[in-house]
Protein backbone atom coordinates (compact mmCIF):
# COMPACT_ATOMS: atom_id res chain seq x y z
CA UNK A 1 0.00 0.00 0.00
CA UNK A 2 1.63 3.75 -0.85
CA UNK A 3 2.25 5.79 1.92
CA UNK A 4 -0.01 8.37 0.57
CA UNK A 5 -3.07 5.93 1.65
CA UNK A 6 -1.88 4.67 4.96
CA UNK A 7 -3.95 6.17 7.95
CA UNK A 8 -3.23 6.15 11.43
CA UNK A 9 -6.12 4.93 14.00
CA UNK A 10 -7.49 6.96 16.70
CA UNK A 11 -5.03 5.66 19.39
CA UNK A 12 -2.32 6.00 17.20
CA UNK A 13 -3.41 9.19 16.03
CA UNK A 14 -3.23 10.74 19.00
CA UNK A 15 0.10 9.15 20.46
CA UNK A 16 1.83 10.48 17.15
CA UNK A 17 0.00 14.32 17.70
CA UNK A 18 1.38 14.07 21.51
CA UNK A 19 4.70 12.55 20.26
CA UNK A 20 6.56 16.11 19.51
CA UNK A 21 5.50 17.10 22.44
CA UNK A 22 6.37 14.69 25.01
CA UNK A 23 9.85 14.70 22.48
CA UNK A 24 10.43 18.60 23.12
CA UNK A 25 9.99 18.03 27.03
CA UNK A 26 12.53 14.81 26.92
CA UNK A 27 14.97 16.53 25.05
CA UNK A 28 14.36 19.68 27.49
CA UNK A 29 14.59 17.71 30.78
CA UNK A 30 17.99 15.46 28.83
CA UNK A 31 19.71 19.04 28.49
CA UNK A 32 18.43 20.37 31.39
CA UNK A 33 19.84 17.53 33.84
CA UNK A 34 23.35 17.47 32.34
CA UNK A 35 23.68 21.33 32.36
CA UNK A 36 22.52 21.22 36.43
CA UNK A 37 24.80 17.93 37.22
CA UNK A 38 27.86 19.97 36.08
CA UNK A 39 26.90 23.12 37.77
CA UNK A 40 23.71 23.39 40.28
CA UNK A 41 23.18 27.45 39.80
CA UNK A 42 23.01 27.03 36.33
CA UNK A 43 20.50 29.83 35.22
CA UNK A 44 19.94 28.49 31.17
CA UNK A 45 18.10 25.74 31.33
CA UNK A 46 15.94 25.47 34.79
CA UNK A 47 14.73 22.05 35.54
CA UNK A 48 11.13 21.20 34.44
CA UNK A 49 10.66 21.08 38.37
CA UNK A 50 11.74 24.57 38.94
CA UNK A 51 9.57 26.32 35.89
CA UNK A 52 6.53 24.43 37.35
CA UNK A 53 7.60 26.09 40.78
CA UNK A 54 8.08 29.51 39.48
CA UNK A 55 4.94 29.31 37.35
CA UNK A 56 3.13 28.65 40.76
CA UNK A 57 4.38 32.00 42.32
CA UNK A 58 3.82 33.95 39.35
CA UNK A 59 0.31 33.18 38.70
CA UNK A 60 -0.54 33.20 42.60
CA UNK A 61 1.53 35.42 44.66
CA UNK A 62 1.45 39.14 44.35
CA UNK A 63 4.47 41.90 44.19
CA UNK A 64 6.46 41.87 47.39
CA UNK A 65 6.06 45.59 47.05
CA UNK A 66 2.70 46.52 45.82
CA UNK A 67 0.73 43.03 46.14
CA UNK A 68 -0.32 42.99 42.73
CA UNK A 69 0.17 39.49 40.74
CA UNK A 70 2.03 40.85 38.03
CA UNK A 71 1.44 38.27 35.52
CA UNK A 72 -2.14 39.01 35.33
CA UNK A 73 -1.56 42.59 35.41
CA UNK A 74 0.66 41.74 32.38
CA UNK A 75 -1.70 39.59 30.69
CA UNK A 76 -3.88 42.17 31.26
CA UNK A 77 -2.05 45.08 29.73
CA UNK A 78 -0.75 43.12 26.57
CA UNK A 79 -4.17 41.57 25.49
CA UNK A 80 -5.93 44.63 26.15
CA UNK A 81 -3.08 46.23 23.02
CA UNK A 82 -3.62 43.12 21.26
CA UNK A 83 -7.27 43.47 21.48
CA UNK A 84 -7.51 47.08 20.07
CA UNK A 85 -5.03 47.18 17.66
CA UNK A 86 -6.44 43.82 16.25
CA UNK A 87 -10.23 44.90 16.59
CA UNK A 88 -9.16 48.18 14.56
CA UNK A 89 -7.31 46.15 12.30
CA UNK A 90 -10.50 43.84 11.20
CA UNK A 91 -13.19 47.32 11.05
CA UNK A 92 -10.72 49.13 8.81
CA UNK A 93 -9.78 45.53 7.01
CA UNK A 94 -13.50 44.91 6.34
CA UNK A 95 -14.46 48.92 5.71
CA UNK A 96 -10.95 49.46 2.58
CA UNK A 97 -11.67 45.76 1.58
CA UNK A 98 -15.16 46.06 0.26
CA UNK A 99 -14.61 49.13 -0.93
CA UNK A 100 -11.26 47.83 -2.89
CA UNK A 101 -13.21 44.71 -3.94
CA UNK A 102 -16.46 46.11 -5.12
CA UNK A 103 -15.75 49.68 -6.53
CA UNK A 104 -13.23 50.14 -9.40
CA UNK A 105 -12.95 53.73 -8.81
CA UNK A 106 -11.47 52.77 -5.24
CA UNK A 107 -9.41 50.14 -6.32
CA UNK A 108 -7.51 51.83 -9.14
CA UNK A 109 -6.99 54.72 -6.22
CA UNK A 110 -5.92 52.46 -3.50
CA UNK A 111 -4.61 49.02 -4.56
CA UNK A 112 -1.36 49.83 -5.13
CA UNK A 113 -1.06 51.92 -2.67
CA UNK A 114 -1.67 49.42 -0.19
CA UNK A 115 -0.15 47.33 -1.80
CA UNK A 116 3.66 49.30 -1.42
CA UNK A 117 2.73 50.41 2.14
CA UNK A 118 2.38 46.54 3.13
CA UNK A 119 6.03 46.37 2.08
CA UNK A 120 7.50 48.81 4.28
CA UNK A 121 8.68 46.90 7.33
CA UNK A 122 6.54 47.91 10.31
CA UNK A 123 9.47 47.16 13.00
CA UNK A 124 11.32 50.13 11.11
CA UNK A 125 8.77 52.59 11.69
CA UNK A 126 8.63 52.55 15.49
CA UNK A 127 11.04 54.80 16.16
CA UNK A 128 8.58 57.30 14.14
CA UNK A 129 5.99 55.76 16.07
CA UNK A 130 7.69 56.82 19.66
CA UNK A 131 8.26 60.21 18.57
CA UNK A 132 5.05 60.37 17.02
CA UNK A 133 2.27 58.40 19.24
CA UNK A 134 5.28 59.25 22.43
CA UNK A 135 5.94 56.03 24.56
CA UNK A 136 2.05 55.39 25.55
CA UNK A 137 0.04 52.87 24.96
CA UNK A 138 -1.06 54.53 21.32
CA UNK A 139 2.06 54.15 20.02
CA UNK A 140 1.76 50.20 20.50
CA UNK A 141 -1.18 50.17 19.18
CA UNK A 142 -0.37 52.15 15.74
CA UNK A 143 2.54 49.15 15.58
CA UNK A 144 0.35 46.66 15.54
CA UNK A 145 -2.29 48.43 13.11
CA UNK A 146 0.49 49.18 10.60
CA UNK A 147 1.84 45.50 10.98
CA UNK A 148 -1.04 44.32 9.52
CA UNK A 149 -3.96 46.30 8.12
CA UNK A 150 -2.00 46.60 4.90
CA UNK A 151 -2.34 42.46 4.84
CA UNK A 152 -5.43 42.55 6.10
CA UNK A 153 -6.96 44.96 3.65
CA UNK A 154 -5.34 43.20 1.07
CA UNK A 155 -6.18 39.91 1.91
CA UNK A 156 -10.06 40.91 2.35
CA UNK A 157 -9.95 42.65 -0.85
CA UNK A 158 -9.01 39.53 -2.81
CA UNK A 159 -11.50 37.80 -0.91
CA UNK A 160 -14.36 40.02 -2.13
CA UNK A 161 -12.98 40.06 -5.36
CA UNK A 162 -13.42 36.13 -5.53
CA UNK A 163 -16.76 36.51 -5.02
CA UNK A 164 -18.19 35.10 -8.13
CA UNK A 165 -19.16 38.08 -10.47
CA UNK A 166 -22.36 35.90 -11.32
CA UNK A 167 -23.50 36.27 -7.52
CA UNK A 168 -22.93 40.14 -8.01
CA UNK A 169 -24.82 40.11 -11.47
CA UNK A 170 -27.95 38.71 -9.78
CA UNK A 171 -28.02 40.85 -6.93
CA UNK A 172 -28.20 43.86 -9.71
CA UNK A 173 -30.83 41.96 -11.85
CA UNK A 174 -33.01 41.97 -8.08
CA UNK A 175 -32.33 45.76 -7.88
CA UNK A 176 -29.93 45.82 -5.36
CA UNK A 177 -28.40 48.90 -5.32
CA UNK A 178 -24.14 49.51 -4.56
CA UNK A 179 -24.81 49.53 -1.10
CA UNK A 180 -27.19 46.76 -0.51
CA UNK A 181 -24.80 44.80 -3.07
CA UNK A 182 -22.04 45.54 -0.03
CA UNK A 183 -24.33 45.48 2.91
CA UNK A 184 -26.24 41.85 2.14
CA UNK A 185 -23.90 40.23 -0.44
CA UNK A 186 -20.70 41.31 -0.21
CA UNK A 187 -20.02 41.83 3.71
CA UNK A 188 -21.86 38.68 5.41
CA UNK A 189 -19.48 36.83 2.94
CA UNK A 190 -16.18 38.35 3.94
CA UNK A 191 -17.27 37.66 7.91
CA UNK A 192 -15.56 34.15 7.94
CA UNK A 193 -12.95 35.61 5.71
CA UNK A 194 -12.43 37.94 8.46
CA UNK A 195 -11.89 35.80 10.93
CA UNK A 196 -9.78 33.50 9.10
CA UNK A 197 -7.80 36.52 8.39
CA UNK A 198 -7.48 37.87 12.16
CA UNK A 199 -6.27 33.94 12.92
CA UNK A 200 -3.26 34.74 10.62
CA UNK A 201 -2.51 38.26 11.66
CA UNK A 202 -2.91 37.42 15.42
CA UNK A 203 0.70 35.79 14.86
CA UNK A 204 2.47 39.15 13.55
CA UNK A 205 0.20 41.06 15.66
CA UNK A 206 1.91 39.10 19.25
CA UNK A 207 5.48 39.61 17.36
CA UNK A 208 4.93 43.55 16.91
CA UNK A 209 3.37 44.18 20.64
CA UNK A 210 6.32 42.21 22.07
CA UNK A 211 8.37 44.60 20.54
CA UNK A 212 6.57 47.33 21.24
CA UNK A 213 6.75 46.66 24.67
CA UNK A 214 10.29 45.47 24.90
CA UNK A 215 11.38 48.62 24.09
CA UNK A 216 9.44 51.16 26.15
CA UNK A 217 6.71 50.25 28.04
CA UNK A 218 6.21 49.33 31.98
CA UNK A 219 4.06 46.47 32.17
CA UNK A 220 3.02 43.67 29.61
CA UNK A 221 4.15 40.41 28.87
CA UNK A 222 7.07 41.26 26.36
CA UNK A 223 8.17 44.02 28.74
CA UNK A 224 8.41 41.74 31.31
CA UNK A 225 10.48 38.88 29.57
CA UNK A 226 12.79 41.56 28.35
CA UNK A 227 13.23 42.80 32.16
CA UNK A 228 14.18 39.63 33.56
CA UNK A 229 16.47 38.97 30.73
CA UNK A 230 18.92 41.11 32.81
CA UNK A 231 18.95 38.69 35.42
CA UNK A 232 18.74 35.51 33.63
CA UNK A 233 15.51 34.79 35.12
CA UNK A 234 15.09 31.69 32.43
CA UNK A 235 12.49 30.06 34.67
CA UNK A 236 10.10 33.48 34.15
CA UNK A 237 10.75 33.71 30.70
CA UNK A 238 9.51 29.90 29.94
CA UNK A 239 6.88 30.73 32.08
CA UNK A 240 5.81 33.42 30.20
CA UNK A 241 6.58 32.13 26.94
CA UNK A 242 4.13 29.25 27.36
CA UNK A 243 2.09 31.77 29.00
CA UNK A 244 1.70 33.64 25.48
CA UNK A 245 1.73 30.36 23.43
CA UNK A 246 -1.51 29.08 25.38
CA UNK A 247 -3.13 32.72 24.99
CA UNK A 248 -2.50 32.88 21.38
CA UNK A 249 -4.01 28.76 20.80
CA UNK A 250 -7.04 29.75 23.32
CA UNK A 251 -7.71 32.68 21.25
CA UNK A 252 -7.12 30.63 17.97
CA UNK A 253 -9.10 28.08 19.38
CA UNK A 254 -12.01 30.24 20.24
CA UNK A 255 -11.83 32.63 16.74
CA UNK A 256 -12.12 28.90 15.14
CA UNK A 257 -15.18 27.97 17.07
CA UNK A 258 -16.65 31.25 16.57
CA UNK A 259 -16.49 31.30 13.06
CA UNK A 260 -17.93 27.42 12.60
CA UNK A 261 -20.46 27.90 14.63
CA UNK A 262 -21.67 31.68 13.49
CA UNK A 263 -21.06 30.99 9.69
CA UNK A 264 -22.69 27.33 9.11
CA UNK A 265 -22.81 28.01 5.52
CA UNK A 266 -19.05 28.76 5.00
CA UNK A 267 -18.42 24.90 6.64
CA UNK A 268 -17.19 23.67 3.50
CA UNK A 269 -15.10 26.12 2.63
CA UNK A 270 -12.60 26.64 5.66
CA UNK B 1 -43.77 46.61 -32.32
CA UNK B 2 -41.42 43.67 -30.60
CA UNK B 3 -40.78 43.24 -27.27
CA UNK B 4 -37.15 42.88 -27.28
CA UNK B 5 -35.06 43.94 -30.80
CA UNK B 6 -31.26 43.85 -31.01
CA UNK B 7 -30.26 46.47 -33.88
CA UNK B 8 -27.10 45.92 -35.71
CA UNK B 9 -25.29 44.32 -32.84
CA UNK B 10 -21.28 43.91 -33.37
CA UNK B 11 -19.25 43.08 -30.19
CA UNK B 12 -15.55 43.29 -30.07
CA UNK B 13 -13.06 42.73 -27.48
CA UNK B 14 -9.65 44.09 -28.41
CA UNK B 15 -9.77 43.49 -32.12
CA UNK B 16 -11.00 40.14 -31.91
CA UNK B 17 -14.74 40.07 -33.16
CA UNK B 18 -17.22 38.41 -31.35
CA UNK B 19 -20.52 38.85 -32.55
CA UNK B 20 -21.01 41.22 -36.38
CA UNK B 21 -24.38 42.34 -37.35
CA UNK B 22 -26.71 40.77 -34.98
CA UNK B 23 -30.29 41.64 -35.55
CA UNK B 24 -33.29 40.22 -33.73
CA UNK B 25 -37.16 40.59 -33.23
CA UNK B 26 -38.93 38.63 -30.33
CA UNK B 27 -42.19 38.98 -29.52
CA UNK B 28 -43.33 39.06 -25.51
CA UNK B 29 -43.95 35.66 -24.37
CA UNK B 30 -41.56 34.50 -27.05
CA UNK B 31 -39.29 31.16 -25.61
CA UNK B 32 -35.67 31.70 -27.57
CA UNK B 33 -33.17 28.81 -27.44
CA UNK B 34 -29.97 30.15 -28.32
CA UNK B 35 -27.69 27.00 -29.66
CA UNK B 36 -23.87 27.14 -31.70
CA UNK B 37 -20.63 26.03 -31.39
CA UNK B 38 -18.35 26.81 -28.18
CA UNK B 39 -16.58 30.10 -28.63
CA UNK B 40 -19.60 31.42 -30.94
CA UNK B 41 -20.48 34.13 -28.45
CA UNK B 42 -23.93 32.71 -27.75
CA UNK B 43 -22.53 33.68 -24.34
CA UNK B 44 -21.92 36.85 -25.67
CA UNK B 45 -24.93 37.66 -26.64
CA UNK B 46 -26.77 36.48 -23.14
CA UNK B 47 -24.64 38.69 -21.43
CA UNK B 48 -25.59 41.53 -23.61
CA UNK B 49 -29.33 41.13 -23.86
CA UNK B 50 -28.82 41.18 -20.16
CA UNK B 51 -26.84 44.25 -20.38
CA UNK B 52 -23.62 43.17 -18.35
CA UNK B 53 -21.60 44.36 -21.31
CA UNK B 54 -22.55 47.37 -23.58
CA UNK B 55 -22.03 46.23 -27.36
CA UNK B 56 -19.77 47.84 -29.47
CA UNK B 57 -22.45 48.77 -31.88
CA UNK B 58 -26.08 48.79 -32.03
CA UNK B 59 -28.73 49.01 -29.17
CA UNK B 60 -30.91 46.45 -27.55
CA UNK B 61 -34.14 47.48 -26.61
CA UNK B 62 -36.80 45.63 -24.02
CA UNK B 63 -40.29 47.42 -24.68
CA UNK B 64 -39.05 50.42 -26.55
CA UNK B 65 -36.98 51.62 -23.36
CA UNK B 66 -33.81 53.39 -23.87
CA UNK B 67 -30.54 50.61 -23.81
CA UNK B 68 -29.66 49.44 -20.62
CA UNK B 69 -26.47 50.15 -19.48
CA UNK B 70 -26.07 47.65 -16.21
CA UNK B 71 -28.31 44.65 -15.09
CA UNK B 72 -31.56 45.64 -13.05
CA UNK B 73 -34.71 44.71 -12.50
CA UNK B 74 -36.37 44.40 -15.87
CA UNK B 75 -33.84 41.15 -16.82
CA UNK B 76 -33.85 38.20 -14.25
CA UNK B 77 -30.82 35.62 -15.05
CA UNK B 78 -30.22 32.23 -14.01
CA UNK B 79 -26.27 30.60 -14.62
CA UNK B 80 -25.01 27.57 -14.86
CA UNK B 81 -23.72 27.94 -11.42
CA UNK B 82 -23.34 30.55 -8.40
CA UNK B 83 -26.61 32.10 -9.09
CA UNK B 84 -27.62 31.61 -5.06
CA UNK B 85 -26.47 33.05 -2.29
CA UNK B 86 -24.19 30.93 -0.37
CA UNK B 87 -25.11 32.80 2.73
CA UNK B 88 -28.33 32.86 2.84
CA UNK B 89 -31.00 30.30 3.89
CA UNK B 90 -32.78 28.82 0.97
CA UNK B 91 -36.10 30.92 2.35
CA UNK B 92 -33.81 33.91 2.64
CA UNK B 93 -32.58 33.59 -1.01
CA UNK B 94 -36.50 33.76 -2.10
CA UNK B 95 -37.15 36.79 -0.04
CA UNK B 96 -33.71 38.86 -1.33
CA UNK B 97 -35.85 38.67 -4.93
CA UNK B 98 -37.87 40.92 -2.74
CA UNK B 99 -35.83 42.91 -0.67
CA UNK B 100 -32.88 43.54 -2.28
CA UNK B 101 -34.68 46.35 -3.84
CA UNK B 102 -35.34 48.48 -1.10
CA UNK B 103 -32.59 50.57 0.31
CA UNK B 104 -31.45 48.42 3.00
CA UNK B 105 -31.78 45.27 0.78
CA UNK B 106 -34.40 44.05 3.88
CA UNK B 107 -37.97 44.17 4.50
CA UNK B 108 -39.35 44.98 8.25
CA UNK B 109 -42.33 44.00 10.04
CA UNK B 110 -45.48 43.21 8.35
CA UNK B 111 -43.98 43.46 5.24
CA UNK B 112 -41.22 41.19 6.38
CA UNK B 113 -43.82 38.80 7.70
CA UNK B 114 -45.73 38.97 4.27
CA UNK B 115 -42.78 38.22 1.78
CA UNK B 116 -42.04 34.86 4.23
CA UNK B 117 -45.68 33.65 3.71
CA UNK B 118 -45.14 34.45 -0.34
CA UNK B 119 -41.66 32.71 -0.10
CA UNK B 120 -42.85 29.50 1.22
CA UNK B 121 -45.45 29.30 -1.64
CA UNK B 122 -42.79 30.15 -4.25
CA UNK B 123 -40.54 27.46 -2.09
CA UNK B 124 -43.41 25.20 -2.18
CA UNK B 125 -44.48 25.39 -6.03
CA UNK B 126 -40.48 24.84 -6.61
CA UNK B 127 -40.77 21.80 -4.47
CA UNK B 128 -38.30 23.28 -1.46
CA UNK B 129 -40.46 23.61 1.32
CA UNK B 130 -39.10 20.96 2.96
CA UNK B 131 -35.54 22.54 3.39
CA UNK B 132 -36.59 26.14 3.38
CA UNK B 133 -34.10 26.82 6.48
CA UNK B 134 -30.75 25.28 5.27
CA UNK B 135 -28.08 26.84 3.13
CA UNK B 136 -28.30 26.36 -0.87
CA UNK B 137 -24.94 24.01 0.11
CA UNK B 138 -26.60 21.17 0.91
CA UNK B 139 -28.51 20.97 -2.20
CA UNK B 140 -28.65 18.86 -5.09
CA UNK B 141 -27.60 20.41 -8.36
CA UNK B 142 -31.14 20.46 -9.56
CA UNK B 143 -32.42 21.96 -6.63
CA UNK B 144 -30.27 24.96 -6.43
CA UNK B 145 -31.15 25.87 -10.10
CA UNK B 146 -34.84 25.40 -8.95
CA UNK B 147 -34.32 28.03 -6.17
CA UNK B 148 -32.08 30.16 -8.91
CA UNK B 149 -35.10 30.22 -11.23
CA UNK B 150 -37.77 30.99 -8.28
CA UNK B 151 -35.86 33.47 -6.95
CA UNK B 152 -35.27 35.17 -10.16
CA UNK B 153 -39.32 35.12 -10.85
CA UNK B 154 -39.93 36.63 -7.17
CA UNK B 155 -38.58 39.80 -8.85
CA UNK B 156 -40.67 40.04 -11.59
CA UNK B 157 -38.58 40.31 -14.52
CA UNK B 158 -39.56 41.02 -17.67
CA UNK B 159 -37.07 38.74 -19.55
CA UNK B 160 -35.61 35.98 -17.72
CA UNK B 161 -32.22 35.02 -19.43
CA UNK B 162 -30.60 31.72 -18.78
CA UNK B 163 -27.22 30.36 -19.20
CA UNK B 164 -27.02 26.83 -19.74
CA UNK B 165 -29.46 26.88 -16.60
CA UNK B 166 -29.21 22.47 -16.93
CA UNK B 167 -25.51 22.27 -18.09
CA UNK B 168 -24.63 20.69 -14.92
CA UNK B 169 -27.28 18.53 -14.43
CA UNK B 170 -28.02 14.77 -15.04
CA UNK B 171 -30.30 13.99 -17.55
CA UNK B 172 -32.94 12.40 -15.04
CA UNK B 173 -32.98 15.60 -12.92
CA UNK B 174 -32.75 17.57 -16.23
CA UNK B 175 -35.78 16.28 -17.92
CA UNK B 176 -37.64 17.04 -14.56
CA UNK B 177 -36.36 20.67 -14.52
CA UNK B 178 -37.71 21.09 -17.80
CA UNK B 179 -40.83 19.73 -17.13
CA UNK B 180 -40.81 22.21 -14.25
CA UNK B 181 -39.59 25.60 -16.21
CA UNK B 182 -42.71 24.79 -18.79
CA UNK B 183 -45.12 24.75 -16.11
CA UNK B 184 -43.55 28.20 -14.77
CA UNK B 185 -43.74 29.26 -18.62
CA UNK B 186 -47.21 28.54 -18.65
CA UNK B 187 -48.49 30.43 -15.76
CA UNK B 188 -45.95 33.76 -15.96
CA UNK B 189 -46.17 33.91 -19.64
CA UNK B 190 -42.42 35.48 -19.58
CA UNK B 191 -40.15 36.41 -22.31
CA UNK B 192 -37.22 33.61 -22.34
CA UNK B 193 -33.72 33.78 -23.54
CA UNK B 194 -31.82 30.14 -22.92
CA UNK B 195 -28.51 29.18 -24.13
CA UNK B 196 -27.99 25.85 -24.33
CA UNK B 197 -25.48 23.09 -25.94
CA UNK B 198 -28.24 20.60 -25.95
CA UNK B 199 -30.10 20.67 -29.21
CA UNK B 200 -32.83 18.56 -28.45
CA UNK B 201 -33.71 20.72 -24.89
CA UNK B 202 -33.39 23.54 -26.97
CA UNK B 203 -36.42 22.67 -29.66
CA UNK B 204 -38.05 21.00 -26.64
CA UNK B 205 -38.30 23.88 -25.07
CA UNK B 206 -38.08 27.03 -27.34
CA UNK B 207 -40.34 28.52 -29.83
CA UNK B 208 -37.57 29.43 -31.79
CA UNK B 209 -34.51 28.47 -31.80
CA UNK B 210 -31.57 30.73 -32.34
CA UNK B 211 -28.28 28.97 -34.07
CA UNK B 212 -24.66 31.35 -33.58
CA UNK B 213 -22.12 31.05 -36.26
CA UNK B 214 -19.58 32.05 -37.96
CA UNK B 215 -20.64 32.80 -41.74
CA UNK B 216 -17.45 33.82 -42.90
CA UNK B 217 -14.31 31.77 -41.89
CA UNK B 218 -10.66 32.51 -42.41
CA UNK B 219 -8.66 29.38 -42.48
CA UNK B 220 -5.45 30.99 -41.73
CA UNK B 221 -6.90 33.34 -39.28
CA UNK B 222 -10.00 31.55 -37.44
CA UNK B 223 -10.39 34.62 -35.18
CA UNK B 224 -10.63 37.11 -37.82
CA UNK B 225 -14.84 37.32 -38.44
CA UNK B 226 -17.53 37.28 -35.55
CA UNK B 227 -20.19 34.99 -35.49
CA UNK B 228 -24.21 35.82 -35.83
CA UNK B 229 -28.02 34.57 -36.24
CA UNK B 230 -27.58 31.70 -38.81
CA UNK B 231 -30.76 30.36 -37.96
CA UNK B 232 -34.19 31.02 -36.87
CA UNK B 233 -36.04 28.41 -36.73
CA UNK B 234 -39.84 27.80 -35.92
CA UNK B 235 -39.51 25.20 -32.96
CA UNK B 236 -43.28 25.45 -32.16
CA UNK B 237 -45.71 22.27 -33.35
CA UNK B 238 -42.91 19.61 -32.54
CA UNK B 239 -40.30 21.99 -34.83
CA UNK B 240 -42.97 21.22 -38.04
CA UNK B 241 -43.25 25.38 -39.89
CA UNK B 242 -46.30 27.01 -41.06
CA UNK B 243 -49.02 24.63 -38.72
CA UNK B 244 -50.67 27.93 -37.24
CA UNK B 245 -53.24 30.05 -39.45
CA UNK B 246 -52.70 33.15 -38.73
CA UNK B 247 -55.31 34.82 -41.07
CA UNK B 248 -59.02 34.57 -40.87
CA UNK B 249 -60.18 32.25 -43.13
CA UNK B 250 -63.51 31.09 -43.31
CA UNK B 251 -61.78 27.08 -43.35
CA UNK B 252 -62.69 24.97 -40.24
CA UNK B 253 -60.18 25.41 -38.21
CA UNK B 254 -58.01 22.51 -35.74
CA UNK B 255 -59.76 22.67 -32.54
Amino acid sequence: MRLINQKPGPALAFFLAALPFVLLLIAYAIGSYYRLLENPNDKLLPAPSKVFETAQRLFTEGDRRTGRILLWHDTAASLRRLGIGVALCAFFGTVFGLLIGLLPYVRTTLAGFVAVISMIPPLALLPILFIMFGLGELSKVVLIVVGILPFMIRDLSGRVMEIPREQIVKAETLGASTWVIMLRVGLPQLMPRLIQAVRLSLGPAWLFLIAAEAIASDQGLGYRIFLVRRYLAMDVILTYVIWITLLAFIIDWLLKTLSRKAFPWAEANL
Amino acid sequence: MSFVVAENIFQSYGDRPILERVNLEVDEGEFISIVGASGCGKSTFLRLLLAQETPTHGTIRVDGNPPATEPGLERGVVFQRYSVFPHLTIRENIVAGEAFKRPWGRLFGAEAKAAQIRADATLARCGLDHVADQYPATLSGGMQQRLAIGQALTAKPRVLLLDEPFGALDPGTRLAMHDFLMELRAETGMTVFMVTHDLEEGFKLGDRVLVFDKPRWDPTHPEAFGATITYDFDARNGGIPFQTIKEDTHVLRPQ
